[in-house]
């Protein structure tokens, strides 16, 4: 400190002592975000008070409804579907880019001449907008022209009637399908970043002991990438439960209410039967489960995101 | 020892590669496939079996910008280049926003010590995670009497909940690597903090504002929730454009291969040329490589 001579030492001292102006500059610096996003907040908060009205597009006035949208909403048919495809959803198409992602950041992690070509390639389909990559496989899904129904007749003839999405029975299998296409890249991204990051002085003592590769990769591959995978998984699963735009643009929910996820649901509610405080008890009831999973989450993701850096 | 090859280590080797080989083709045959068929012509795309030799076409790329889409059909008109100039203008106005008002903010969350600052933060976050309708649908009836709907300004504003969460969080891990003796030196030596902010920290976060700024980018491109409801015919980006193509009739596979191919190509331009800094991104900072 004595190199900075006496007269700025106490210029310093001043200075950290905060004077009001100082307490108040973060806040003025982050003002303009803030403004900008209350904007949107009020709204949002404007359509929770929605959820307790009668609010409908068609008639002028509303009025307080209390629990009534709420209550309706858990007794009818269509809510315990929304439920039931929402979690299917997020179950299969989840599970599956689970397993796959991680089997495919292990199998990029090796260096030779076809990982070093494809690594790069591997993050291409999530670069494309989901309504994009919908539309790029319902060009592929029709029983008179596309070429998966040809791949698919050359296996087996009645094959190339598969109806994809065009039947209740397989839109789920179709939709899932998409969005595993989608969404596996994301987290085998995800966990080969972990993976280049990991130190190497633990991998080679352990290989100089000679233990097997099966005790390495259980004893320090797998603790070392549970954050990556943890935090890869919090994404995925807020963003399949609140999905929207993928079932949206294969079928609008279709055929019948198979792909009726809940944002769907309250899509429907609020614009085709305009029904504003009946859509929005829908979109409060996602939003409450979606914060109190991804505020868990979130929680450990604070954590996990501390250890990392 | 690790360095000796044996036989059957080479031949696991040659299995491991076989099943990356398999995964990349499945996974990038549809990408391959699509476009192809943006360069076939409607004959060569609707017959049985199909085509995987053809002579390539622009015929459909000239339908697109000439606003007269469907050839023969021809009924009913989607302007796509305008679609592709909305997104343009949509998503640069969004994130050249996001960057004036979040990368100061992302200062002061990373370097103040204020009230409320992790509250104030996980909001900003939270956007991230809400269900877009929840928002969209109040909106929708603000800007109907607002007149906001079907507008620029009414967009770029409602996009700031795709690009500002990213632009905050995957910058501030950025800033927060940014050494404190090194800006405290700057102080000390007379630069106000300000001056500091401006000389020595922008320019060491350049890449991580070029990097959140890239990824904001290609999120806002590709969003359809918010355009397709809250924008319209004047506004329409190339994802509701795109979606167009099926309403009318269902057999101008052509048009909507080129469609897709517009509409995917600047963001897979962008990432590749940037591909390092994404993981870090997509994880919103939570994953450094």
């Amino acid at each position: 400190m004595a190199v900075f001579g006496s007269s700025k030492d106490t210029e310093t001292v001043e200075r950290l002592k905060p004077t009001r102006l100082d307490l108040l500059k973060p806040y003025l610096i982050i003002l303009p975000a803030l403004i900008l996003t209350i904007g949107i907040l009020i709204p949002f908060g404007t359509g929770e008070v929605w959820s307790f009205t009668d609010y409908n597009l068609m008639r002028p006035n509303w009025k307080f409804a209390g629990l009534e949208n709420y209550i309706r909403m858990m007794k009818s048919e269509q809510f315990w579907n929304a439920i039931r495809v929402s979690s299917t959803y997020v179950f299969f198409a989840v599970g599956a880019e689970l397993v796959l992602g991680v089997i495919i950041g292990l199998l990029l992690n090796r260096d030779n001449l076809v990982t070093k070509i494809f690594r790069p390639l591997l993050i291409l389909p999530l670069l494309i907008a989901p309504v994009i990559a919908v539309l790029m496989w319902r060009l592929m899904m029709s029983t008179q022209f596309g070429v998966l129904n040809y791949f698919l007749s050359l296996f087996d003839k009645g094959l190339k009637d598969f109806p994809w999405a065009g039947v209740a029975d397989y839109a789920m299998f179709t939709v899932v399908l998409i969005d595993v296409w989608i969404f596996t890249p994301f987290i085998a991204l995800l966990v080969l970043a972990g993976l280049r990051s990991f130190p190497r002085a633990p991998f080679e003592a352990a290989q100089v002991d000679g233990a097997s590769k099966w005790f390495i990769f259980r004893t320090q591959t797998v603790p070392m990438l549970t954050p990556y995978v943890t935090i890869a998984l919090i994404f995925r699963l807020i963003d399949s439960f609140r999905i929207f735009d993928i079932p949206f643009a294969l079928t609008k929910g279709g055929p019948g209410d198979a792909l009726m996820t809940l944002q769907v649901t309250a899509y429907t509610q609020s614009f085709t039967y305009l029904n504003i405080g009946r859509g929005a008890a829908y979109m409060f009831l996602t939003w409450i489960i979606i914060y109190l999973v991804s505020k868990f989450l979130v929680n450990h993701w604070m954590k996990w995101r501390s250890k990392l850096s | 020892m690790a360095t000796v090859t044996t036989r059957k280590e080479k031949i696991i080797d040659y299995v491991l590669n076989g099943v990356t080989i398999i995964y990349f083709v499945i996974a990038l045959f549809p990408v391959v496939w699509v476009f192809s068929l943006a360069f076939k012509e409607t004959s060569q795309i609707l017959t049985w079996p199909p085509q995987f030799l053809f002579k390539p076409t622009l015929e459909n790329f000239q339908s697109l910008f000439s606003g007269l889409t469907g050839g023969n059909t021809g009924s009913s008109t989607v302007d796509f280049l305008r679609n592709f100039m909305n997104s343009l203008i949509i998503s640069f106005g969004a994130v050249i926003i996001s960057v004036l008002v979040g990368v100061p903010a992302t200062y002061a969350i990373a370097r103040y010590n204020f009230k409320g600052k992790e509250d104030l933060a996980f909001t900003i976050l939270s956007f991230r995670f809400a269900p877009e309708l929840m928002v969209i649908i109040p909106i929708y009836i603000f800007f109907q009497k607002l007149g906001l709907l079907d507008t620029y300004t009414g967009l770029i504003w409602v996009y700031q909940l795709i690009t500002l969460p990213m632009i905050v969080w995957i910058l501030r891990g950025y800033i927060e690597d940014v050494s404190r003796e090194l800006e405290e030196a700057c102080w000390l030596d007379g630069f106000g903090r300000i001056r500091t902010f401006f000389r020595v920290i922008l320019p060491l976060i350049r890449p991580g504002i070029a990097a959140s700024g890239l990824l904001a980018f290609i999120y806002a491109w590709n969003n359809f929730v918010f355009a397709v409801l809250l924008g319209g015919s004047r506004t329409a980006p190339v994802t509701v454009g795109a979606m167009q193509f099926i309403s009318a009739d269902a057999l101008r596979y052509g048009d909507m291969a080129a469609a897709i191919v517009l509409a995917a190509i600047p963001a897979l331009a962008l990432a590749l040329y940037a591909q390092k800094h994404l993981i870090r991104g997509l994880s919103l900072g939570a994953v450094k490589e």
